[in-house]
């Protein structure tokens, strides 16, 4: 962790610069042809999409292998990608209705992909509510409540393919032209970076908060 | 941990005065909105909120999780020194 | 001792326990009932009840109610302090886990006999169109949710807030097998039924149960120890 804690300022300085630009490009790319403007929160949308099921996916592992080993460094990371899920889960839920309102003339459908995502941002909530509330040995439950939540991941994605549903398909990444593609790789690499930057802070915050724990039993005897 | 807050004061400036650059230019040389939204809900406000709370969100989480951190790292430096003391008293 | 033999004594002892008291059974049945009656207050209109209402009061009738039997069948076993008890035993952890299952299933499926036909009266839903279709449906949700209730009720057993924290992680988890039962029986139950729709749903609650439940068997034992 620690050689990870140097990597921050460049990752974030990366995200940064990305960030940046980001705009400048989404900005250029074309309109689209149905949607026009509104397409364009598609470039911010999808990463932080993506970062969402990411923060998902490590919380997962993290906590299976918390669950297995007990390790504690495991459970840190853990609780870091839970409090990574809900934040860019915010991100994807606020800006998703506002391109739906603009495409579909609705805020929100309660189509599978739609209700699943919210779905999968409400378990990772009620994760950091069970360790704010749960009480002592919570870590341990919800490790649970965290590898159930990754295990409902692919079944978002399978929802979309299987069951033909309002929501755009999956299949619409690959399918992008170059001035549409760049600019959206782009923001996936920037909201990737920065998703590890914020990560690799998270887990330094909840190490630390443990070892502070340490540090005041120790202090007490 | 002087250089990192430094660095993350460079980046929050930049991303900052790039979104809000941004937005001056489009607001002035923009135009598609109102040929392809005419009889229904203008596009542009709802862009621009989205890419507003993305900006917010996450600088916001950022600039918690570092006071976090800061308070935290202080609190454990005063007990680690009162540990310390301790121990040579 | 083979672990299908600890879970079927296990489930015996809570049957043995539930057939003395009825307890479990006569308040879960009727909280059912109440439940399906308030919902159809909610969902009537001038006498008649909205469409799909049927299917959707069903499920939600059997989750609620589902909820509140896994909060008290592991209360019992926190009052008298046999959870301990049970996982000292010298068999499986898993065990413990197909042991409660097992009478819950049981518990569910017979109120389950008594909603069904309550919300095809009340409803005028025709129950008997796709009988072994509507049983599928109702056996594969009822056993996804009890699969994932089981883990969490046993493992909140001990922490704070337990009472309010059984559905706040359950049924975010559980979102998938209420979608594909109501969606499911809904197809089958519409005035224009569609089968293969309902074929569908059936499927995906079978790689949902498929999936969870060995989740939760597998996650029993690491979870329960200290």
């Amino acid at each position: 962790m620690k050689t990870a804690n140097r990597f921050v300022p460049f990752l974030m300085l990366g995200a940064a610069v990305m960030f940046a630009r980001a705009p400048f490009m989404i900005q250029d790319a074309p309109l689209e042809s149905t949607m026009g403007l509104i397409q364009k929160i598609f470039y911010f949308h999808v990463p932080a999409a993506s970062a969402t099921f990411l923060a998902a996916a490590v919380c997962g592992i993290a906590s299976a292998m918390f669950l297995w080993r007990r390790n504690p460094a495991a459970d840190h990371v853990a609780v870091s990608a839970a409090e990574l899920a809900v934040v860019f889960g915010i991100i994807v839920l606020a800006t998703g209705p506002l391109w739906a309102r603009k495409a579909w003339g609705i805020w929100w459908q309660w189509d599978v992909r739609l209700t699943m995502t919210l779905v999968m941002w409400m378990v990772f909530v009620a994760y950091l509510l069970l360790r704010r509330f749960g009480g002592p040995g919570s870590e341990v439950l919800a490790a649970a409540v965290g590898l159930f939540g990754m295990a409902l991941v692919p079944f978002i994605y399978i929802s979309v393919n299987y069951w033909r549903t309002i929501h755009p398909t999956t299949n619409v990444v690959p399918s992008l032209p170059p001035e549409m593609a760049a600019p959206f790789w782009w923001s996936m690499f920037a909201f990737v970076l920065l998703f590890a930057a914020i990560l690799i802070v998270r887990v330094r915050l909840e190490s630390n908060r443990a070892a502070l724990e340490d540090a005041y039993a120790a202090l007490e005897d | 941990m002087n250089g990192f807050k430094r660095v993350i004061a460079v980046a929050v400036g930049v991303t900052v005065t790039s979104a809000a650059s941004l937005l001056a230019q489009t607001t002035s040389g923009f135009e598609p909105a109102t040929n392809i939204g005419k009889e229904s809900l203008p596009a542009g406000p709802l862009v621009y909120t989205a890419y507003a709370i993305v900006w917010l969100v996450l600088i916001g989480y950022v600039f918690m999780l570092w006071r976090r951190l800061d308070r935290v790292e202080k609190e454990l430096r005063e007990v680690a020194a009162r540990i310390g003391s301790g121990k040579r008293a | 001792m083979s672990l299908l033999r600890a879970g079927w004594i296990i489930a015996r002892k809570d049957l043995v326990v539930e057939i003395r008291s009825r307890e479990l059974a006569y308040t879960t049945l009727f909280f059912s009932v109440a439940c399906v009656l308030v919902f159809a207050f909610a969902f009537v209109r001038e006498g008649r009840a909205l469409e799909d209402a049927a299917a959707g009061i069903l499920w939600v009738s059997i989750a609620f109610s589902g909820t509140l039997a896994l909060g008290r069948a592991f209360e019992r076993e926190r009052q008298n302090e046999t959870l301990k008890a049970l996982l000292l035993a010298p068999t499986e952890r898993p065990a413990v886990y197909l042991g409660k299952l097992a009478g819950l299933l049981l518990l569910m499926m017979c109120v389950e006999l008594v909603v069904v036909p309550v919300v095809g009266l009340l409803f005028g839903a025709p129950i008997f169109r796709a009988p072994f279709l509507l049983a599928g449906l109702l056996a594969t949700g009822t056993l996804g949710f009890a699969g994932v209730g089981t883990l969490f009720a046993a493992m909140l057993v001990r922490a704070h807030s337990r009472d309010v924290l059984l559905p706040i992680l359950l049924y975010p988890i559980t979102v998938p097998v209420i979608i594909a039962g109501v969606r499911g029986t809904a197809a089958i139950f519409a005035a224009d039924p569609n089968f293969d729709a309902a074929l569908s749903w059936l499927s995906m609650l079978i790689f949902f149960d498929a999936v969870f439940v060995t989740l939760a068997f597998w996650t029993f034992g690491p979870v329960m120890s200290e």
